[in-house]
């Protein structure tokens, strides 16, 4: 799949690196033993440390380290047994300290890899630079006050992963390709929640375009804070479709940070923030270098559960699955729990083919998770094995999934209640087929005149009379021997 | 290597330091000293030298993930310029 942009001098492509801020998993904060839950009242969560008060000393929280590694782990990178925090300095004002503490020269996970899913059933890889960890700012309100912004540090030392791509990204559907799986990753490790709207998954997109065929990188701009997968995928195709613009009317991109208007549909340039650029890094003066051994490191290595990459190989290996149809069962974890346990000795394209039309399709309609589910997997198990053995036809199957949605019932219970046991008795079918026939000589008459489609219209008849729990098979066999006599 | 002014109004800038125009010669001559001075270090040779990270033979102390800090809004807020809705309320930093 290839991904150009038709500009009025040739084909341009575009060439993609993401940063995405996550946020680790944690009870406390990185440097600080303040909570981290999401949604609490404004400054109640904020310890002398993280509101940078004089003298405060920041002391390294173990376990985010730990959280850290396992996602290096996750993304078969590099783990760096030395690793040092930096101070990044800028002033704003939901950073009290005026400095971030932050790795730089030495990052804790060195490069790695994503392997990305894409919609036609192929993969693709896409290198990972780094992966460091730091401290999150406060968040600023600016639209609760016409001349004020309001500032909140419960969030101020939350600690953060910044998981750096190569400029692999090729397409917008790469992008939220690898954001989707990187997501996955993460909460299958259970490092980060992924959850974009609450801001615990941000996203930074460097983007710049050059001729097709051109090998050398042109300028980039950087897009920032992006919160959503769509909209990472839409401000890609418009900061590229903008910079083709300037390069064909003349002119040359300028590395700048820019910001998406999803309302507009457009970036735009953020020209205040160009002076702040300066960092000024050097190693934080307040905290050593952080020294992990091999064992450590193996330790976690060793703790790690299946990843989405290896159950999609085992999906389509055990359970003769699409390679689609794998990554869609292995992108929540509990959604391939489910799915296995639904499919344990049973016809695995079957509960594949329910999970991903019907229940996806129920869930989504109303907005549960799988976790959420009124159909249980054992009741859907048992659904699959009432049509396997014939006790109903797969049509009203559909009918008793829809009762087992409503109310979460036992489907051999529905059935046995409903009375929707499928009819497989011989001669009850035969009766019902003579009565059809019987009812309607002219179209009986058309069958032996050579109009074989009647069948289709004898076989509904039936179904009628029969109240739709008839064998289809069976009547359509009966059928046609009964109008040919 | 002397400093000139530009490069001492970008530094003052980025420190967020007002710097009256008469105090410039004096400060970008002091400036120029201590780089100076600093220069003179790279003279001795540190090639086999690893960088020494701190004074003592510690090891970075490390903590665990159980929240013990908090819950002190009031201290917090304490020294703000102005406090609305339990926020620290500051002038508008967006355009």
């Amino acid at each position: 799949m290839t991904y150009l942009i038709h500009g009025e001098t040739g084909d341009w492509e575009v060439v993609v690196g993401l940063e995405v801020h996550a946020q680790v998993i944690s009870c406390a904060k990185l440097f600080s033993g303040a909570a981290t839950d999401f949604g609490a009242e404004p400054n109640t969560q904020v310890s002398l440390v993280d509101a940078a008060f004089p003298g405060m000393l920041p002391v390294l929280n173990r376990y985010c380290i730990e959280q850290a590694v396992r996602t290096g782990v996750g993304l078969a990178a590099k783990i760096n047994l030395y690793s040092v925090f930096e101070r990044k300095n800028y002033f704003y004002p939901d950073l009290p300290a005026g400095y971030q503490i932050s790795q730089y020269q030495h990052p804790l996970v060195g490069e790695g890899v994503v392997t990305i899913d894409l919609k036609d059933g192929s993969t693709r890889e896409i290198g990972i630079e780094r992966l460091h960890v730091e401290q999150d700012a406060g968040k600023s309100l600016h639209d609760q006050d016409p001349s004020r912004t309001f500032v909140d540090l419960n969030r101020s030392g939350v600690a953060l992963m910044e998981i750096v791509s190569k400029p692999d990204i090729r397409a917008p559907e790469e992008a939220g390709a690898y954001l989707r799986k990187l997501r996955s990753i993460m909460r299958y490790l259970g490092t980060c929640d992924g959850n974009m709207e609450q801001g615990s998954m941000r996203c930074d997109i460097n983007v710049s375009v050059r001729p097709a065929g051109e090998n050398a990188l042109r300028t980039r701009a950087e897009v920032k804070n992006v919160n959503s997968v769509r909209y990472v995928m839409q401000a890609i195709e418009r900061e590229a479709e903008r910079q083709v613009g300037v390069y064909e009317s003349g002119g040359q991109v300028v590395q700048e940070t820019r910001l998406y208007d999803p309302g507009k549909g457009e970036t735009r340039s953020m020209r205040s923030k160009e002076f702040a650029h300066d960092y000024r890094y050097f190693p934080d003066p307040d905290l050593l270098p952080l020294r992990l051994t091999e064992a450590e490191v193996d330790r976690i290595r060793q703790s790690l559960p299946e990843l989405p990459d290896d159950k999609k190989e085992r999906f389509i290996a055990e359970y003769g699955l699409s390679p689609y149809d794998a990554s869609v069962l292995v992108a929540e974890r509990e959604t391939a729990d489910y799915f296995e346990q639904v499919a344990a000795g049973r016809d695995a394209k079957a509960a594949a083919n329910w999970v991903i039309t019907n229940l996806f399709a129920v869930l989504n309609r109303k907005g549960l998770g799988i976790a959420e589910s009124p159909i249980t997997p054992a009741h859907l198990g048992r659904l699959i094995d009432l049509i396997g053995n014939n006790t109903i036809s797969g049509r009203l199957a559909k009918d008793v999934f829809d009762i087992m949605a409503d109310t979460g019932g036992d489907p051999v219970a529905i059935v046995e209640e409903k009375g929707l046991k499928q009819i497989t008795d011989e001669g009850a079918i035969e009766a019902a087929v003579v009565q059809a026939i019987a009812a309607n000589p002219g179209q009986a008459a058309q069958f032996k005149a050579g109009q074989d489609k009647v069948v289709g219209w004898f076989v509904g008849q039936v179904m009628k009379l029969t109240k739709g729990k008839a064998n289809p098979q069976q009547v359509n066999e009966i059928l046609r021997r009964k109008l040919a006599e | 290597m002397p400093l000139d002014h530009a490069t001492v109004r970008t530094i003052a800038q980025l420190a967020r330091i007002r710097i009256p125009d008469e105090d410039m010669e004096g400060l970008a001559g002091e400036l120029s000293t201590i780089l100076a001075w600093v220069e003179q270090l790279r003279e001795v040779d540190t090639e086999a030298v690893a960088p020494m990270t701190s004074g003592t033979d510690r090891v970075l102390s490390l903590r665990d993930d159980v929240v013990t800090d908090g819950g002190m809004r009031d201290a917090i807020l304490a020294n703000a310029p102005e406090v609305v809705d339990g926020f620290f309320a500051v002038p508008k930093v967006v355009e």
